[in-house]
């Protein structure tokens, strides 16, 4: 069965939400999470700190070469990624049927990407 | 029938039911290619198989087989693909297998011209070149976006299934476009002689018949058919003796398809009464009412115009825009559609000839001959350019 990544982006809050909101979304998760891992559908997941824990790192002049590291995320971008799931599904219909139950689809989007299956040697 | 023949009028069904054995559009694709080279070397022009059609199916059903096997390692799906190709019965024509095909090239997941044009490839056999024309846009480029497509249905496991009930609504409007976009080819085609291409024509009617069979309680499915059978009941009359295209204004109306007109402002009566109208539903009306006019000065501009205005809120297209004003235009007058144009750009030759029109009837005999050179710029078939060359000739004179 193929398997996807679902890459959660949202806008990051400016404020910390309150308790409240914070219970309310949790347990949306919690619901998600215990949901599809009963279908055998999350192979796994996490929720990332905010991008400003975030540090991008390139090597210059290829492989050996020097370690430059940079502080923030790849793309300064008004939605970030802040968590995500492996998902295995039957196909990009049922990808999609469960990557719309992730509460980040309807506090930001979500991204369904396949993974790339390599061959087993 | 010739090989080319059979490739054009089978091939779209081959290629899908070979999708659905092998699960596969790559393998299926080469599979197929592998059949037509095998044709090329076994058949002769005067002797082809009795059964074209079939041969092609079986011999590209044991060359996916042939491929499948010279794989090292296959996996579940492989393995289940040998087993049906192996195992199930010649295919009738089952046309579940195109519609399954066009629901998959028409997926929400794929960019909607991607949709069409890989529609126009996999389902009616055109080729990337046709297709280029069709989109205004160079071989290399079509190439790489319907190249992009098919790997992204791979990859992405994009299922080659008809939705069910509930996905249906948002699913079915990539496919009502796709199938007008089939049928409007045929209609007219890009380049060359424009009646070539009848069969695609018809190809659009069926299958916009085979979504009303699928989803009668879609009114847009009923206003497609409705759309095709009236723009094709005009047909004969569109070309002269000589394959040269007539006007609406000089077609001879006594060779219209009448009882097709009447079929399909029948439709349109039937569904208007669901009060859940649609482009498809909107653009039938309009040519129903070209159909039922007796003269093309008896034609109910009035109404013509108003409906073009509906389109036009639910559709703010160029290609609506330029519609409405040639109605306009009949209904109050060219300075007014003039004017309508005056904010469009586009490559677009019917906007230009519609501009040369306008300009030519209000006496601006100079701008009228710059817009037909401008519209002659743009590719055509050739019974349009005749057309375009006449009007500047007469312009000349």
């Amino acid at each position: 069965m193929p398997r996807y990544a679902a890459l959660i982006y949202s806008e990051e809050p400016t404020a910390p939400p309150s308790d409240e909101e914070m219970g309310l979304v949790m347990a949306d998760y919690t619901e998600f999470g215990e949901k599809s891992r009963t279908a055998g559908v999350n192979l796994g997941g996490e929720a990332l700190h905010d991008t400003s824990t975030a540090t991008t790192v390139r090597v210059e002049g290829g492989k050996g070469g020097e370690i430059m590291t940079t502080d923030g995320p790849f793309a300064e971008t008004k939605e970030a990624l802040g968590g995500f799931y492996l998902l295995q599904a039957s196909d990009l219909d049922d990808a999609i049927k469960w990557a719309s139950q992730i509460p980040g689809a309807w506090h930001g989007r979500v991204e369904v990407r396949p993974i790339w299956e390599f061959p087993e040697e | 029938m010739s090989l080319a023949e059979t490739l054009r009028i089978e091939g779209g069904r081959i290629l899908a039911t070979l999708i659905r054995y092998t699960g596969d559009f790559h393998l299926a694709e080469d599979a197929l290619q592998d059949a037509t080279l095998a044709a090329l070397q076994r058949w002769s022009d005067d002797d082809p198989p009795p059964n074209p059609g079939g041969w092609l199916m079986t011999t590209a059903r044991n060359k996916a087989l042939d491929r499948l096997r010279r794989e090292g390692k296959r996996t579940a799906k492989e393995e289940e693909a040998m087993r049906l190709l192996d195992t199930e019965p010649p295919p009738p024509d089952d046309k579940d297998d195109r519609l399954r095909l066009l629901f998959t090239c028409c997926h929400p997941a794929i960019a909607p011209p991607s949709q069409v044009a890989l529609s126009l490839r996999t389902i009616c056999g055109l080729s990337t070149e046709e297709i280029a024309r069709v989109f205004l846009v160079k071989t290399p480029t079509m190439a790489q976006r319907i190249s992009r497509t098919k790997a992204k249905i791979a990859d992405a496991h994009i299922p080659y299934r008809v939705p069910s009930d509930y996905e249906l609504p948002e699913r079915l409007d990539p496919v009502l476009v796709t199938v007008y976009a089939v049928f409007t080819a045929g209609h007219h085609a890009p380049t060359g002689r424009f009646d070539e291409r009848v069969d695609l024509a018809a190809e659009g009617i069926r299958l916009a018949r085979l979504l009303t069979e699928l989803m009668p309680d879609e009114p847009e499915c009923w206003g497609l058919l409705a759309l095709t059978l009236a723009t094709q009941a005009r047909r004969a009359a569109r070309v002269d003796d000589a394959g040269e295209m007539v006007l609406l204004a000089d077609q001879d109306r006594s060779q219209w398809d009448h009882a097709a007109i009447a079929t399909a402002a029948a439709i349109i009566d039937r569904h208007q009464g669901r009060r859940r109208p649609g482009p498809f539903q909107v653009q039938a009306a309009i040519a129903s009412l070209h159909g039922m006019a007796p003269s093309y000065e008896e034609t109910d501009w009035v109404d013509i115009t108003e409906l073009y205005r509906t389109l036009e809120a639910m559709q703010p297209t160029t290609v609506v825009r330029v519609n409405r004003a040639v109605a306009e235009a009949e209904a109050y007058g060219p300075d007014r559609a003039l004017e309508l144009l005056d904010d469009v750009d586009s490559d677009w030759h019917y906007l230009w000839v519609a501009r040369a029109d306008f300009q030519r009837r209000l006496g601006l005999t100079d701008e009228a001959r710059r817009s037909l050179h401008r519209a002659l710029a743009a590719d055509m078939n050739d019974s349009d350019r005749k057309l375009l060359e006449r009007r500047l000739a007469e312009l000349k004179g």
